[in-house]
């Protein structure tokens, strides 16, 4: 009951949020000079008249915002301008899963990379493992996802033919994007683990949970891996946010069709539908991931208040 | 100071002078084209190789090195300038008008960041200016909830009360006797924002979203060599290399100074 009402206010206080980035979005794209249907190809001024009017791209600024955040309440993202015939929600449907999937895939690779070496890292302290380990997750931090996308592009498709270099047609194609993707944000969850781990270890009940002849495998498990777990918690809402904003890039290198590639193409051609489109499903998945993240959080650790 | 900072702050500084001196230091302009050595391997006439219009890599990137740095540094200081200041009012202020500031803050958290970041770029003109305004606009709230926080705790010291009885301005009070107090974190603030800018730039750039060409920053030229992975692999890793160190020496930096100058907030992670 209490996490229901916990939820119900969330979710009440992401709608303002959607709103403004909607009303945002909207004006930066229609302050750009130039608009969806100015091409090499010139037009005869009547067809542009008509196209215009078609989308209403005739009226005043302020009535096409009306008019589009009416659709929006009745839940139309409207017509794509570019790719003819097709609704925003259409491509959408299509492209989510797409880039759902990517993401999803990139957050098991950060959590099943980042806390295993976390814990050995902080579990064998100032071993050369740790220093290696230590070293790795800087050079993680500092680089570029294309970098790690072209790289390994190049190693396991062009010289060992391993995996495929691009498109989205298995879960052998998912590898190397999600790899890409997240081994960044993996050096980052190996640190965090490393210091809480380390914060944990040195507590008492560590030493009694020893005393009472406990292996050490459990008492990693089920003590200290347990209680390390906030901080990493707290982080997974930003990073997510971080993952899903940040695949345009991965889907751009690898030809995935994805919403982060439609994005590119959208802001290209000005397809104002489409940019709005994509832009309001990013702040939804970020609104939620946060939303989840606390929840987990106060399900974690029922000393945090849910308020 | 460990040796990773030292080494760190050595090859920031080589590079920090090869962009300022560029024009002196490339070994050709970086648009002059060698048209009998096109997509060169690197070799002794040119160090890194060549672009498929012959234009010589080590030249273009010592170039590109300028438009990094600039848009990275020159990003973050005004960002930081910004944030500052809003931060500093807003927490010294209080009440409801920091409830109202730090409302719009929220909302500008809440942005999508680099989607943002590429509207307004496009909407600005793909130049550095336009990259350059749209980093600043969407990472001055960082630091100003950090600002906030800090000057909200160093505000109810009493020292200040004794500076107020004293017949300080707050504009005094504000600028000589909290300011000094947060300089540190700002410098270490200063020294981990800076590859972050980095990063978006290269990565907006590498899409063909930012710098637009002539002008080529490491991301355009990473983007370039993209194109001719296959065969000349060494035209996407020199420039990505460039950034990676970059990106690396930064952070290392930033780690020494903030051991150096916050030592209490270096403990926790």
């Amino acid at each position: 009951m209490f996490m229901l009402r916990f939820f119900l206010r969330r979710v009440l206080l992401g709608i303002p949020v959607l709103i403004t980035v909607a009303t945002l979005t909207f004006l930066i794209m229609h302050l750009v000079p130039g608009g969806p249907f100015d091409s090499d190809k010139i037009l005869p001024p009547e067809i542009i008249a008509n196209i215009e009017a078609k989308y209403h791209l005739d009226e005043p600024i302020e009535i096409q915002y009306l008019l589009y955040m009416k659709q929006l309440l009745q839940g139309d993202l409207g017509p794509s301008y570019k790719y003819i015939g097709r609704d925003v929600s259409d491509i959408l449907r299509d492209t989510f899963p797409v880039s759902f999937t990517l993401g999803m895939c990139a957050v098991l690779i950060v959590l099943g990379l980042g806390v295993p070496a976390g814990v050995i890292s902080a579990y064998w302290k100032n071993s050369l493992l740790d220093r290696s380990i230590l070293l790795f997750a800087a050079m993680g931090i500092s680089v570029p996802s294309f970098v790690l996308g072209a790289v390994s592009v190049w190693i396991f498709s062009h010289q060992w033919h391993l995996l495929p270099p691009a498109l989205w047609e298995g879960p052998r194609y998912m590898i190397l994007p999600a790899f890409a993707l997240g081994a960044g944000f993996a050096g980052y969850i190996a640190r965090l683990t490393r210091t809480t781990v380390l914060d944990v270890l040195g507590s008492d009940y560590i030493r009694t949970a020893r005393a009472k002849g406990l292996s050490e495998f459990s008492i990693l498990l089920r003590h200290v891996l347990k209680n390390s777990m906030y901080p990493i918690v707290s982080v997974m809402g930003p990073l997510t946010a971080g993952l899903i904003t940040g695949s345009f890039v991965i889907e751009f290198i690898f030809s995935i069709p994805g919403m982060g590639r439609f994005f590119i193409t959208a802001v290209t051609n000005r397809d104002y539908p489409l940019i709005m489109g994509v832009t309001l499903v990013y702040a939804v998945l970020i609104v939620i991931a946060n939303i989840v993240v606390d929840m987990i959080y106060g399900w974690l650790d029922p000393r945090v208040s849910v308020k | 100071m460990n040796t990773s900072t030292k080494i760190s702050s050595g090859f920031l500084f080589i590079l920090l002078l090869t962009a300022v001196l560029a024009p002196w230091i490339a070994p050709y302009s970086y648009q002059e084209q060698d048209t009998l050595n096109i997509l060169a391997f690197p070799g002794a006439e040119h160090w890194l190789g060549t672009d498929r219009l012959g234009r010589d890599l080590l030249s273009r990137m010592i170039y590109g090195a300028r438009v990094s740095l600039f848009v990275g540094v020159f990003s973050t200081v005004l960002a930081l300038f910004i944030g500052t200041i809003y931060g500093t009012l807003s927490a010294y202020v209080g009440g409801r008008m920091d409830n109202l500031m730090m409302r719009v803050v929220d909302v500008v958290f809440a942005l999508p960041d680099l989607l943002m970041i590429i509207l307004i770029t496009v909407l600005m003109g793909r130049g550095v200016v336009g990259v350059f305004i749209a980093l600043t606009l969407v990472s001055w709230v960082t630091i100003a909830r950090l600002v906030r926080g800090e000057v909200l705790r160093i505000k109810e010291y009493p020292y200040i009360l004794a500076a107020r009885a004293l017949g300080a301005s707050h504009y005094r009070i504000m600028l000589k006797e909290i300011f000094p107090n947060i300089l540190g974190i700002l410098v270490v603030t200063l020294s981990f924002r800076v590859p972050v800018a980095i990063l978006a730039e290269s990565t907006l750039s590498f899409v063909g979203l930012g710098i637009a060409p002539p002008a080529s920053s490491w991301g355009t030229l990473a983007s370039d060599g993209w194109t001719a992975i296959k065969f000349y692999p060494h035209l996407i890793l020199f420039p990505s290399l460039a950034i990676f160190f970059t990106i690396l020496s930064f952070n290392f930096l930033g780690e020494g100074l903030r051991e150096f100058l916050d030592p209490r907030s270096a403990k926790g992670s």
